[in-house]
């Protein structure tokens, strides 16, 4: 009995105390230890997307690139993450000028400190915030690579790296996350990166398939993949990642990242099965590749929209997705540029449906934060959509083509052709993938 | 004394090599090799990029037989490599001059 009161005591103390101690949380952002896990996991998850590119990359490429492709990818996580510390946080996401770029007050990370900024991360440090964003980063120029696959100089693309991060990654990641950035006031909604990470990547693929032009004997060589079971481990570690890229764009652990993490299965699932139907019927073939493809192509689909839709809209948005990119893929071929890895196709076309699916299938039932589309009463967001899609568009064609004209006239962006035909990995790394 | 080279589907192989161990048959040599005849290549898809893969995987085996073991050797090949569809592979038979041991130094029949 005796024990009892004591608890029940010890009980009523401990409500009284919690009671007392919500009131402030209100006036003073306090750190939630829920989120913050949520956010560092989520980091760790989007940083493993990267190494399982670069294999979804190295096993589409001939044996003698393997390297070189999975290099283009991996020291992204060196050069960007280096980039992001000194300068790169702080033109994306520093304080505002004119609603185009971020100032630059936080370079070197002065002021990002370890307390909760309530500009993007009311109950996470500010610097887990800025360490989630950083994966963004690196993952997105890295998507680039594919389009100029099995040809690229491995010095020139180091600078390419830097500049195309600050001149189109960190302003578009502005515009759109930013504080004061003038998509975002706009209203125009990407929840995880569909405009500052797919389109921006695909568009300036198709910039730099252009400028860089075809690999030597395509069209009449044999350019198969080398190993397609590394092309899917790759795109499983991508998949796993991108739990944590939309679910950690919550930047809280709970309903919303929930959510995110629920349609980010169910796009890539239906895109999967889409691809590889629409290959079966055109083709002939299941093929590994093909249910591969759709998978990644539905998970950058769904990327922009895994904040604001509903499940069974995410298996539409899918299974749209999974077809029209096959769809698009086979354009390339009509069109001849040597887009090599189908960045455009698969990130471009895809993400671009994301953004204007998320006009049509968004619904504050999912995100109070967010909007109701087309669907859901609401006409006036599917053309906030469009706009922020031509703009991004425009924006990253035109500087991905300044700065690979830039690059080729003064270090060149290819390596000879007899580097090209012995490959990159002796050429640009001076060893072998293979050595049997 | 005779070789017998004799190409073949590469899914044939342990089939061809079991029977000719039953029939005697005490030593073979097999290569993977890559070749057409009227089969022809067949098409790759890898995406959007077709690919004609013109040479097609087979495999060849050699043995070295005397002369009345021929037609017995040709029987069970033909037999054990047939599916009856196109590409099943052919036989070439060619003299031999000589076979040594390389242990021994026996020459000839005693060599096989």
């Amino acid at each position: 009995m005796k024990k009892i009161l004591f608890l029940s005591l010890l009980t009523s103390m401990f409500i009284v105390g919690v009671a007392f101690a919500e009131q402030p949380t209100t006036s003073i952002p306090k750190m939630d230890s829920g989120d913050t896990s949520w956010l560092l996991i989520s980091a760790a998850l989007v940083m493993l997307m990267t190494p399982g590119l670069a294999l979804f990359y190295g096993g589409m490429v001939r044996t003698k690139n393997v390297l070189g492709t999975i290099m283009q990818s991996f020291i992204a996580l060196g050069v960007i993450t280096i980039q992001w510390a000194f300068y790169g946080y702080s033109l994306a996401f520093g304080p505002d000028i004119s609603h185009v770029i971020g100032s630059l007050d936080w370079v070197g990370l002065r002021g990002v400190g370890l307390d909760p900024f309530p500009g993007y991360s009311a109950t996470v440090p500010h610097q887990a915030f800025m360490i989630f964003q950083m994966m963004f980063a690196v993952i997105t120029p890295a998507l680039i690579t594919g389009a100029f696959a099995e040809r690229f100089k491995f010095k020139t693309y180091l600078v390419f790296l830097i500049l195309w991060s600050t001149f189109v990654y960190d302003p578009l990641a502005h515009w759109v996350w930013g504080v004061g950035g003038w998509i975002r006031n706009l209203g125009g909604l990407d929840f995880a990166g569909g405009l500052v990470v797919h389109i921006s990547s695909g568009i300036s693929a198709l910039a730099a398939a252009l400028v860089v032009g075809r690999r030597k004997g395509y069209g009449n060589g044999l350019m198969p993949p080398h190993n397609v079971t590394m092309t899917l481990m790759g795109a499983g570690l991508l998949w796993f990642g991108w739990f944590g890229f939309n679910g950690g764009s919550a930047i809280a652990a709970g309903s919303l990242a929930t959510s995110a993490f629920v349609v980010t299965q169910f796009s890539a699932a239906s895109a999967a099965l889409s691809w590889m139907m629409a290959e079966w019927a055109c083709r002939g073939n299941p093929t590994v590749l093909g249910a591969a493809s759709g998978a990644i192509a539905g998970l950058a689909t769904i990327t922009p929209a895994s904040g604001f839709v509903g499940p069974i809209s995410a298996i539409v948005i899918g299974l749209v997705a999974g077809a029209l990119c096959y769809y698009a893929i086979n354009l390339k071929t009509k069109f001849g540029y040597d887009d090599s890895l189908d960045v455009v196709g698969v990130h471009g076309v895809g993400s671009t449906w994301g953004v204007l699916a998320t006009g049509l299938f968004a619904t504050k039932a999912i995100n109070s934060a967010g909007n109701d589309g087309l669907f859901f009463g609401n006409p006036s967001l599917i053309g906030i959509q469009a706009i922020s899609v031509v703009s991004v568009w425009v924006y990253s064609f035109g500087v991905t083509w300044i700065i690979l004209k830039l690059l080729d006239w003064t270090m060149g962006l290819r390596v000879n052709e007899e580097h090209e035909i012995t490959g990159l990995d002796t050429s640009q790394h001076g060893e072998a993938g293979y050595n049997f | 004394m005779k070789k017998i080279e004799a190409i073949i589907k590469p899914f044939k192989l342990d089939e061809v090599k079991e029977a000719l161990s039953k029939i005697g048959v005490k030593g073979m040599t097999v290569t993977e090799v890559k070749g057409f005849g009227r089969q022809k290549g067949h098409t790759e898809v890898y995406r959007s990029a077709e690919y004609k893969i013109d040479f097609l995987a087979k495999v060849k085996i050699e043995l070295i037989v005397t002369d009345e073991m021929v037609p017995q050797v040709i029987e069970t090949i033909e037999r054990a490599a047939k599916t009856g569809k196109i590409g099943d592979g052919k036989i070439f038979i060619s003299p031999v001059e000589e076979v040594i041991r390389i242990r021994t130094g026996e020459r000839g029949r005693d060599a096989i």
